[in-house]
């Protein structure tokens, strides 16, 4: 109104800014992902563990494993362990089955997505195999025994004597297939 | 109001406001688009405060006697959401509307037009918030926090309107930002330099830039959210491959700030006041610059204080607690200073000083309890306590809307041309300031013997405590009916007001006529810049 001034530069930046940062929002979400993966925050279980050389085997040391499940909200499947506990070597290949059965009167479809406390042992549980990298589809009453085969890794820190590994079942039936599995992104 | 009208030239400058209903539809007046805002604001405030004391009246006793739960949580998520985008927000808008025009010597915003649009998006963004209340499965119902997956998963079907809600309160939020950092750095009087403009320019300069930065990242959150309901994405649904505890990240991410944004204003707006009736220049004036553009800076880097209880490792609880901690160094500066300005000045009370004092001190309290939040192995007791909702509420009520109502008494001679009920004021400041405190300070002691926010019923031991604060909260929301008297009082009479109105005042805006003409500083030889700060 005064004189002339500068400013649809001023406006033009500060406009940047603000769709900046709403990508920033979204840069959020691979960060978190990478954040986690490295620092093995919120439990999150590496991708499959393809490593060729045989590992020794820390026969001196014993480290409990603890398995839980859980059923997401509304899930009907029966869904258990086959053990609940294992003392496994560090090194060591180890297998175990967990079982599922749908007892809902449709097919339905799951996911199942592990978490591991402490989380600082996140990241020394290698899984050469695990039910969790692929989705179950189920017809009534149908059951299944999922193999989880797993090593410890020798570098896990002394101060981890327990680690648990806890699977929630989710009931991904409504949800588009194409997607890909929790652990194997 | 009841402006006098020229002679109507739609050329010239200096014409009055135009005549009739549309005036406001289509001003473009910082003025008039400052006095849409705070009314905006006040209707907000009372219809939040009115879910408020449902509430309240809800928790007068235990036992359920008046709302079915379901309807207790719409009650809480829909008062946390009006108070702080629909009451606190746009009344900081509306003073900087008013106000920082005639503090840097600028005949308007920079950006009239974005003005006008700024606010007229907000009553329908609140609209549609307030009438998912009357839709299938209710409102909202998640907490004002709205985390995800019970705001996606779980949530009624409005939830998409509340989304659309927020999101149009972002774009408003960031226009009239964006307008007051181009005023701000292009419009002011020549020869005026940064360090020369009053606290509350400062204050909302680096506001706006907090709100530039933080509501794309909530637009960016209830997107993520609008997919994950509508078009099968995960990015919070760990069935999918998303993870909850992301939400949290993202949301607090722009959460922190934001409560900042609701409280720098708030410094601004004392910064001003104190001097005033303490007839003293503002003690420390580049120590409360810095102090500000520290606290705006630290608020980026803390917001996982709010998630001590989320499983974190030891090294994140230690740097979120000591960043936490370190906050209260600048604003120990800030409240320092305020001490040191009144110290042997030569006080008076009135009412805007009455707040003024109120706001230091409570939010002191408020701050304090924040402190004591921060300290991460002691927050897994306060966690989701009333412990929580005493802090928030101290730093909020008494703080941010103290000093949003002693700005209203301090500038309102200059907006009306009349002077307000002194009696009637300090009568309102002394009910409100009672009613907050027998409101929330028993909050403090409920909350540490374990009372959970967010529930419509409780233990018997906490129930005297609770009767408390229910009439606390009664008195301090009837109260406010008062102010509403006052302000319309004043509006259609009172003594007239001098141009200076308070005989320590200093300012720009001081040297103008009261009330403030419709056009000022249209030439710049018209600002005297000896009287730009006190």
């Amino acid at each position: 109104m005064t004189e002339a001034v500068p400013k649809p530069r001023t406006v033009l930046k500060l406009v940047l800014v603000a769709f900046g940062m709403f990508g920033f929002g979204f840069a959020l979400v691979p960060l978190y992902t990478v954040f986690c993966e490295i620092t093995g925050l919120n439990g999150k279980t590496g991708e499959q563990y393809t490593q060729s050389t045989v590992e020794e085997i820390d026969k001196d040391r014993l480290v409990t494993i603890q398995f839980l499940t859980n059923n997401n909200v509304d899930m009907p499947w029966d869904f258990r362990p086959q053990v609940r506990s294992m003392k496994v070597h560090p090194g060591e290949l180890n297998t175990t089955n967990f079982y599922v059965r749908n007892t809902a009167r449709t097919t339905m479809t799951a996911q199942a997505v592990p978490s591991v406390t402490p989380f600082m042992a996140a990241t020394y549980l290698h899984k050469t195999e695990c039910f969790c990298f692929e989705q179950q589809q189920l017809a009534t009453g149908e059951s299944l025994d999922m193999p989880l085969r797993f090593i410890i890794d020798r570098d896990v820190p002394p101060e981890i004597e327990t680690l648990t590994l806890s699977y929630t079942l989710f009931d991904i039936t409504e949800q588009p297939q194409d997607q890909p599995a929790v652990a194997a992104e | 109001m009841s402006a006098i009208i020229e002679e109507h030239h739609h050329d010239d400058h200096h014409h009055g406001p135009a005549k009739g209903l549309m005036r406001w539809v289509y001003t473009t007046n910082h003025k008039d688009i400052g006095t849409l805002y705070l009314w905006f604001s006040f209707a907000m405030f009372l219809l939040g405060g009115t879910f408020a004391l449902v509430i309240r009246a809800e928790l007068f006793q235990p036992g359920l006697q008046l709302i079915e739960p379901a309807f207790f949580n719409q009650m809480t998520t829909m008062h946390g959401l009006i108070m702080v985008f629909g009451a606190v927000m746009p009344a900081f808008v509306g003073l900087a509307n008013w106000l920082v025009p005639m503090m840097i010597g600028a005949p308007d915003m920079a950006l009239p037009r974005m003005n006008n649009y700024s606010f007229w998006i907000l009553p329908f963004a609140f609209t549609m918030l307030a009438s998912t209340l009357f839709m299938d499965g209710g409102g909202p119902n998640f907490g004002w926090t709205f985390y995800a997956p019970l705001s996606t998963d779980f949530a009624p079907p409005s939830v998409t309107f509340f989304i659309f809600a927020v999101h149009l309160m972002g774009i408003s939020s960031i226009m009239g930002s964006i307008n007051v950092v181009v005023t701000i750095l292009n419009l002011r009087a020549p020869g005026m330099t940064l360090m020369q403009m009053p606290l509350f320019v400062w204050t909302w300069l680096i506001t706006a830039y907090l709100l530039i930065a933080v509501m794309p990242v909530l637009a960016g959150v209830v997107t993520m959210m609008l997919m994950d309901i509508h078009f099968g994405t995960a990015f919070f649904n760990a069935g999918g491959g998303g993870d909850p505890v992301l939400f949290q990240h993202v949301f607090w991410f722009f959460g922190h700030p934001e409560v900042y944004i609701m409280i720098l204003p708030a410094f601004g707006v004392v910064s001003a006041i104190i001097p005033t009736f303490a007839r003293k220049r503002l003690f420390g004036y580049a120590s409360m610059v810095y102090a500000t553009s520290s606290i705006a800076f630290l608020s980026f880097i803390v917001w996982a204080h709010h998630m001590f209880t989320v499983g974190m490792p030891l090294a994140g609880e230690l740097y979120f607690m000591y960043a936490t901690m370190l906050i209260a160094v600048p604003t120990g500066v800030k409240v320092f200073n305020w001490v040191a300005t009144m110290w042997q000045g030569s006080m008076s009370f009135e009412t805007p000083m009455l707040f003024a004092i109120a706001f230091v001190i409570l939010f002191t309290i408020g701050g304090l309890s924040g402190l004591m939040l921060s300290i991460a192995p002691a927050d897994f007791q306060y966690q989701d306590t009333y412990f929580v909702v005493a802090h928030f509420h101290y730093v909020l009520v008494p703080g941010s809307i103290f000093s949003i109502m002693a700005a209203v008494y301090y500038w309102l001679p200059k907006w009306t041309g009349n002077m307000y009920d002194e009696t009637l004021g300090k009568t309102h400041f002394w009910l409100s300031f009672v009613g907050v405190n027998v409101t929330f300070f028993p909050q403090h002691f409920i909350g540490l013997a374990g009372m959970p926010r967010r529930v419509p019923d409780y233990a018997l031991q906490f129930a005297d405590y609770n009767m408390v604060s229910s009439i606390g909260a009664f008195l301090f929301g009837f109260s406010q009916l008062l102010f509403l008297f006052i302000v319309i009082k004043c509006i259609r009479t009172g003594k007239k007001a001098t141009a200076q109105v308070w005989e320590g005042a200093h300012g720009l805006e001081w040297t103008i006529p009261s009330p403030a003409p419709y056009h000022t500083f249209s030439h710049p030889d018209e600002v005297d810049l000896k009287e730009a700060h006190g």
